[in-house]
């Protein structure tokens, strides 16, 4: 059967991939959603098993009803035929191939090589006429004293399992670092019955009341705060802001942990450490975006963020990316790129200019949304002398079991002055993680900004998988390199 | 405004090249300054396996260096620095390379290869049939032989160059960029200036590796180094199923082209650390950083052909980088007649690493007059046309 619709590959299948699917499938595309989940719903939406049964998900979820909508329209499209999920799919790399045409034209071809199982041995490969990147992000967490003892889990980690598995990661738990995700795993754990002894923010929440001007744009937001402000006071939750965790204890399981005041300049304040036990930390610093596939692509980066345009085009011709990897700003502004993004991609692989009224209100909510979160970046931040808590014996990058000492040993005394050249002298990052944990934290340590290391493969690919990729490809196109193989 | 240092020898870059000339000189008595744009180890040396090899080299002045360099870093290897033996700091490796013949043929081609470069030094032991596998048990089967180099030596090559620059005491200026070498009236060397500064000194040195033209060109002169792309494969950690550096014999070949196209041929070796390395590739497509899939590919192809049980092994990364490429294959080493007082030492191609410690030895023992143990006649600077026909790049 041949199909001569234009075809968009959309990588990820959480808020803005899903809307990016939804809308580009009802507007004369052909769309294959990648996604590595068994469920559509990326972490926003991140679904219960289904042999879990779950009776209400929707308890550890808000804005279900958007979820619900963008579920039922992509049943719809994937039943007309419209559009393929394919689930369980670790993409490790997006390939672009310019095709000569036949009128003498170049011609954008995408392949996405994925691997497939429980594995993730089998390749699948994915042809398609252009790529939408949705690949969201990914927890930061920065070290400190005792933040490998079991029990000490990421914030996003405790949420995933919450509404992943419906179960509960302990019974006294202190969730700690910054951000706004702290407040719904905070409240989520609560709500299932784990005893929530702290919430532990290191930001001042208050600095950003006085930010009136991002926060009137935005009244839904307020409600969303206060509705969690209640929730925490309804189940006695001790919110202390300026304060950090500065140590957690415990030989195979964790114990208490101590958290100390900060002072205006960062620091601990001396004589307000105290203990607080509990079996589960939960920690998180804010997401980072996931870049990967955009930069082996070639996409210009802003920071860490994938750079775009009003239509949420990326700079290399048929490539766009929405949500989280263009910049961290939840899924209400995830859904809004992603509806962006699909009506773009439909229109211009149909050969149409398109008009931007078509996406006026989602562009409108995109402004507001982006203003709000640059004003809470501003707010939320680790304190700024955290690395003063990373003693030398610290572990910071946990694949390779390089410390705090070592990497002050690589900047200070052997000339290391990026986090590539501290990773080649101590091994940090060099672990199955690539450093997507450590990175933050040896940026920190070496006194510079955490810019985006290049990972050419998004995820660990079996030398046997590397070898025959885009094999077919390869016999096709006339231009491929003479090898030097043995004689 | 500009802190002005003063000092016998300014060296320009921190990589393998330029730690090891700052190690020498230092013992020869000079005074030091190295600076750099980046990082110590940020250009060619951060993004290599590593190779201390005499086996890809044929007869001559490259490999005469190349033995010279490997007793050198022998002896290093075996001093104090830092926590430990510096050889065990920097992950020096005596283990030998393999070179594997996958015809009669090239077997027969690859041990004449052999028995020219015993005449020149090198010790190379015949190995066929079954003490191939004693050597690598996991190798392909049905190879007919090969040839065993016990001379092929690694090191982790970010460390090398860090620790040699710390062990010989020199001061090391990064992220310190090299705006215009400075000459008095007379033509000769003054220093150089950076944008942290005028560093005043009578000599430097050019170990600026696959930049090393740029440098040149500051002071006036042309050196025609040019990128060769290369990229290198790291798998998982793995415990040692690949004992030696192995590599088909179609890598001399690759090694010695002139061609600017693609060439790979398969070099697989484990390390201290546990991944195994896989290389090589060779193009001169300038300073093109973007990903291929079409080499990595071969990369792997080959990789997998030699040693079969790969297919199942992940690879975690890939990196790439650009050696040095000079047209006769030989390095740039010495004081250059048309500058006096500026020396280089950089344009290795892919041997940097290995040839450094012999590099480094050679300009200590010219910068203080004694006779150098290498004729460096072969390695001068100036034999290249003035004005070479434009390469591609």
């Amino acid at each position: 059967m041949t199909d001569d619709r234009p075809h968009l590959a959309v990588i990820g299948a959480g808020p803005a991939g899903l809307a990016a699917t939804v809308a580009a499938a009802a507007h004369g595309v052909r769309v294959t959603l990648i996604d590595s989940a068994a469920r559509a719903g990326g972490q926003f939406y991140r679904q219960p098993a289904i042999e879990l049964n779950a009776g209400r998900p929707q308890a550890l979820h808000h804005q279900w009803r958007a979820w619900e909508r963008l579920r039922d329209a992509l049943a719809r499209h994937v039943e007309a035929g419209c559009v393929t999920h394919l689930t369980d799919h670790h993409v490790w790399l997006v390939e672009r191939q310019l095709e000569r045409q036949a009128g003498g034209a170049d011609r954008n071809a995408f392949t996405v090589h994925a691997l497939l199982g429980p594995e993730q041995q089998d390749p699948v490969e994915v042809r398609a006429d252009a790529v939408l990147l949705a690949t969201g992000g990914y927890e930061k967490v920065l070290p400190f004293p005792g933040w490998t003892v079991p029990g000490v889990l990421t914030a996003g980690g405790a949420q995933a399992m919450l509404k992943g598995t419906l179960a509960v990661p302990g019974r006294t738990a202190v969730v700690a670092g910054t951000g706004p995700l702290l407040l719904p795993v905070a409240t989520g754990l609560a709500a299932a019955g784990v005893e929530v002894a702290a919430l532990v923010e290191s930001a001042d929440p208050k600095a950003f009341a006085r930010r009136s001007r991002a926060l009137a744009a935005q009244p839904g937001k307020v409600a969303e705060g206060a509705r969690y402000a209640a929730q925490l006071l309804r189940h006695r939750v001790k919110l202390l802001t300026r304060h950090t965790v500065v140590q957690a204890h415990g030989d195979d399981r964790l114990e208490a942990v101590t958290v100390a005041a900060l002072d205006t300049d960062g620091r601990v304040r001396p004589g307000t450490a105290r203990r607080i036990a509990c079996d589960t930390l939960a920690v998180g610093h804010g997401i980072v975006p996931h870049t990967d596939l955009a930069e082996t692509l070639g996409c210009r980066l802003d920071g860490t963020d994938v750079q775009v345009d009003d239509e949420q085009r990326t700079d290399v011709p048929g490539v766009w990316a929405a949500g989280e990897t263009t910049g961290i700003g939840g899924a209400a502004l995830s859904l809004a790129e992603g509806h962006i993004a699909g009506r773009s991609a439909a229109a211009r692989l149909n050969g149409t200019e398109p008009d931007p009224r078509i996406w006026a209100p989602a562009a409108k909510s995109r402004t507001k949304l982006r203003e709000f979160f640059a004003a809470l970046d501003t707010v939320y931040a680790p304190p700024a002398r955290w690395t003063d808590l990373v003693t030398d014996d610290t572990v910071v990058c946990r694949c390779e079991e390089v410390t705090g000492g070592a990497i002050r040993e690589a900047v200070d005394g052997l000339g290391a002055g990026d986090v590539r050249t501290v990773k080649l002298l101590t091994r940090a990052g060099m672990g199955w993680c690539q450093g997507r944990m450590c990175g933050p934290a040896v940026a920190g340590l070496a006194g510079c900004e955490l810019t985006p290391s290049r990972r050419p493969f998004a995820r660990p690919v079996p030398l046997g998988v590397l070898a025959r990729a885009g094999e077919a490809e390869a016999d096709r196109s006339a231009a491929a390199p003479p090898d030097a193989l043995p004689d | 405004m500009s802190k002005r240092l003063t000092c016998d020898v300014v060296i320009v870059g921190a990589g393998m090249v330029g730690a090891a000339c700052a190690l020498y000189a230092a013992r020869a008595g000079l005074d030091v300054v190295i600076v750099d744009r980046g990082p110590v180890s940020g250009g060619t040396t951060g993004a290599g396996e590593g190779n201390l090899l005499v086996s890809d080299k044929e007869p001559g002045p490259e490999l005469d260096l190349a033995l010279l360099s490997g007793r050198l870093w022998a002896q290093l290897a075996e001093e104090l620095g830092g926590l430990g033996e510096l050889g065990e700091v920097i992950e020096y490796e005596a283990k030998g390379g393999l070179v594997v013949a996958s015809t009669p043929d090239g077997l027969a081609a690859l041990e004449r290869f052999a028995d020219e470069q015993r005449a020149a030094g090198v010790v190379a032991g015949p190995v066929q049939d079954g003490a191939l596998y004693d050597l690598e048990p996991h190798l392909a089967p049905g190879l007919p032989g090969g040839v065993y180099y016990p001379q092929d030596c690694q090191v982790m090559p970010a460390l090398a160059a860090a620790h040699l620059v710390r062990v010989s005491g020199a001061r090391l200026l990064t992220g310190c960029t090299v705006t215009d070498v400075l000459l008095k009236t007379d033509g000769t060397v003054q220093g150089i200036r950076t944008d942290r500064g005028d560093i005043l000194a009578p000599t430097v040195v050019n170990a600026a590796g696959t930049w090393g033209g740029e440098v040149a060109a500051l002071a006036g002169v042309t050196l025609p180094v040019l990128p060769r792309r290369g990229f290198v494969l790291v798998t998982e950690p793995l415990p040692r199923l690949v004992r030696h550096k192995v590599y088909a014999a179609d890598y001399v070949a690759d090694v010695a082209s002139d061609s600017a196209a693609l060439q790979t041929s398969p070099v697989v070796e484990g390390t201290a650390a546990g991944p195994v390395l896989i290389g090589a590739s060779r193009e001169r497509v300038g300073f093109d950083r973007e990903f291929s899939l079409p080499v990595v590919r071969a990369l792997a192809v080959g990789a997998t052909q030699l040693f079969p049980f790969l297919s199942d092994v992940h690879a975690m990364r890939s990196y790439l980088g650009f050696r040095p490429y000079m047209p006769d294959h030989l390095p740039a080493i010495g004081p250059d007649p048309r500058v006096p007082g500026l020396v280089h030492a950089c344009g290795h191609e892919g041997a940097g690493i290995g040839l450094a410690t012999g590099t480094g030895h050679l300009i200590a023992q010219l910068l203080s007059d004694k006779t150098p143990d290498l004729d460096p006649a072969p390695f001068r600077p100036d034999r290249f046309p003035e004005f070479p026909e434009e390469e591609d790049t």
